[in-house]
């Protein structure tokens, strides 16, 4: 109850989402923030793309009982520089029968969706300042939920485009890969959300977060623990990360979608990956983790809304993005690639139905919440879906963990289909094979 | 397309992606989190691979306390050598000791089987315990005899029947 009336106070004191944009600060001062605000995410971004790299291949080293870089600068932090400037060095190759327009547009096609979704994350808490509230997204869009589901699809353009221009036949298969992959994991990242969307009762990223305030107990972890799940597991497909690493499949494809790239743009495909890492755990942590909020106290979700708690709040949803990061780093390392069909069934037969019933529990539950009376901002409500998503959980994963549902080579043949496959495969054989007529070489 | 394969009854301990999934993680934490010391890069400039004492590398010529080398050139390693990778031109002094005039080796040709130096009656040419040997022409590899002998890294301990471990 108390943390109902001090969100509700919040909501009304700080003007997320729609309100604040019905409330501008003056335009002068609205367009240099806005500069501001462009200039030091796109740094921090960039770096921070740099940095991940560096991490990546640090923590694969400690964890395959190496060293990894260390030579360039303190720790190796550096590495990425100097693998840039190798890059810029580099020849830029072009095969010969490649589609030349395509080829070079596919990398900025792959890497600038990863980019695009980042101006709607709102990365801090507001700040009132004397001429007016700054929302701490760059594109406080309304829509900014429907804005990402809608630019994370683009990304896979870039993939495709740079297979097929690639006129290799590995990389079209890459880039085929990537297409279905993407599409299939689409549709339930897509649906996994769609439970939050329920909870918060609107599409813009700031009343997500905003819904989201208080001591940490209306994260959507809480409330949508199912639907995280769903969400983490498309994460890593939409990204391409092992083990959905199947665009890829260096063991199966030389190198996938980007096999004939090389130099700068071979180099923008590797940023992109990185990129988007870094936008599905930012995702992650404003649809599920609070965003920008400091879970265990209030205090950051009250006014005044200085500028030290838009920093503190701005460290912390990094904090939670460089979690994610880590963890997405630790599975790349330890788990192996899916086969293509593995892939398609847990994509289809497994996180759809999942999600799609995960909807309907969900809407269920919180009418049902509503209707008793409890409402999402208070801390029974909480309390019951944390109850009810902990069943669930619990049969999700038993079920999937006795199933064998991702492996569909287990089911077994009973003889009688065998031999008719058998027999059809005789038939086939013996009618694209007649016998060869007697003297006739 | 959807044609069974044959997979084999087994208990769900070992089949559940799950349970694997959450103890490769396990394992890959704990090698993570491991400290430096158990890392098994070599960090090589500074750190070097500590090689044995039967190591086999390039060659080295051992000399006199006089400066001069060992050898008589009495023609066995050039003989025993299987890539034929001596080159060996004998002379002879005012007094009748026999020394090399030429004597070089091919170490692109070597094949670092040591017989050199198993067969040398004067103990004179070795194999080094040596690996560092780039050069910038394919001639730089042709070792003479001044520059076997200005070698001065360890040489090759050859097995020994009687102590078989080199101990």
């Amino acid at each position: 109850m108390i943390i109902a009336s001090l969100f509700q106070a919040a909501v009304q004191a700080t003007g997320n989402g729609i309100e604040h944009i019905a409330q501008p600060a003056s335009g002068g001062f609205w367009f240099l923030m806005t500069v501001i605000k462009l200039l030091v995410l796109f740094t921090i971004y960039m770096v921070g793309v740099m940095l991940v790299i560096w991490a990546e291949r640090r923590i694969c080293a400690f964890i395959q009982d190496r060293r990894g870089p260390n030579r360039v600068g303190p720790h190796g932090l550096l590495q990425s520089v100097a693998d840039g400037v190798k890059n810029i060095m580099k020849e830029e190759t072009y095969p010969g029968q490649a589609y030349t327009p395509l080829f070079v547009l596919a990398p900025p096609i792959a890497l600038i969706p990863a980019l695009l979704t980042w101006a709607v994350i709102p990365y801090g808490a507001p700040w009132d300042s004397k001429w007016g509230t700054i929302d701490m997204a760059l594109a406080p869009l309304p829509i900014g939920f429907l804005f990402t589901l809608a630019i994370s699809s683009l990304g896979v353009y870039g993939i495709v485009l740079a297979g097929w221009s690639s006129n290799n036949k590995y990389a079209l298969l890459g880039g085929l890969r990537s297409s279905a992959q993407m599409i299939s994991y689409e549709i339930s990242m897509g649906m996994s959300t769609i439970p939050i969307l329920i909870l918060a009762g609107n599409v813009s990223l700031g009343q997500i977060v905003g819904q989201q305030g208080g001591m940490g107990l209306h994260w959507n972890i809480i409330n949508a623990t199912v639907a995280f799940f769903v969400f983490f597991v498309a994460a890593f497909a939409e990204t391409n990360r092992v083990p959905f690493d199947l665009p890829e499949a260096e063991s199966e494809l030389v190198a996938g979608y980007h096999s004939e790239y090389s130099a700068m743009k071979f180099s923008m495909f590797f940023i992109a990956e990185y990129a988007n890492v870094m936008t599905v755990s930012a995702l992650m942590s404003t649809l599920f983790f609070g965003g920008w909020d400091i879970p265990f106290t209030t205090w950051d979700n009250l006014p005044p809304h200085t500028l030290l708690k838009t920093l503190l709040t701005f460290g912390m949803i990094w904090v939670k993005i460089l979690f994610f990061v880590f963890v997405f780093i630790w599975v790349r390392w330890t788990l192996p690639r899916f086969r293509y069909d593995q892939l398609m069934a847990l994509g289809w037969k497994v996180m759809l139905p999942v999600a799609l019933t995960y909807i309907v529990v969900v809407a269920v539950a919180t009418y049902g919440l509503d209707a008793s009376g409890i409402h999402p901002s208070d801390w029974k409500f909480a309390v019951a879906m944390l109850v009810l998503n902990i069943v669930l959980m619990g049969i999700l994963l038993g079920v999937i963990d006795r199933g064998r549902l991702i492996s569909p080579a287990y089911s077994r043949l009973d003889k009688r289909n065998m031999d008719k496959l058998r027999r059809a495969r005789y038939d086939r054989v013996r009618f694209q094979n007649p016998p060869v007529a007697e003297g006739a070489d | 397309m959807a044609i069974g394969v044959k997979v084999l009854e087994r208990p769900i301990k070992q089949t559940s992606y799950l349970r694997a999934t959450a103890q490769g993680l396990a394992l890959t934490l704990k090698h993570l989190l491991r400290p430096m010391s158990d890392k098994v890069t070599i960090q090589y400039p500074e750190e070097k691979f500590a090689v044995s004492a039967r190591w086999r590398g390039t060659h080295r010529m051992l000399t006199t306390e006089d400066g001069k080398a060992k050898c008589v050139a009495c023609g066995l390693c050039p003989t025993v050598c299987p890539s034929n990778c001596i080159k060996l031109v004998p002379g002879e002094d005012e007094n009748g000791n026999r020394y090399p005039l030429v004597f070089e080796i091919d170490e692109f040709r070597c094949i670092f089987c040591g017989y050199c130096q198993e067969v040398c009656p004067e103990e004179a040419i070795h194999v080094g315990r040596h690996y560092e040997n780039a050069e910038y022409s394919r001639e730089g590899f042709v070792y003479d005899l001044e520059r076997l002998m200005a070698q001065t890294h360890p040489v090759c301990e050859m097995w020994d029947p009687a102590d078989p471990k080199g101990e």
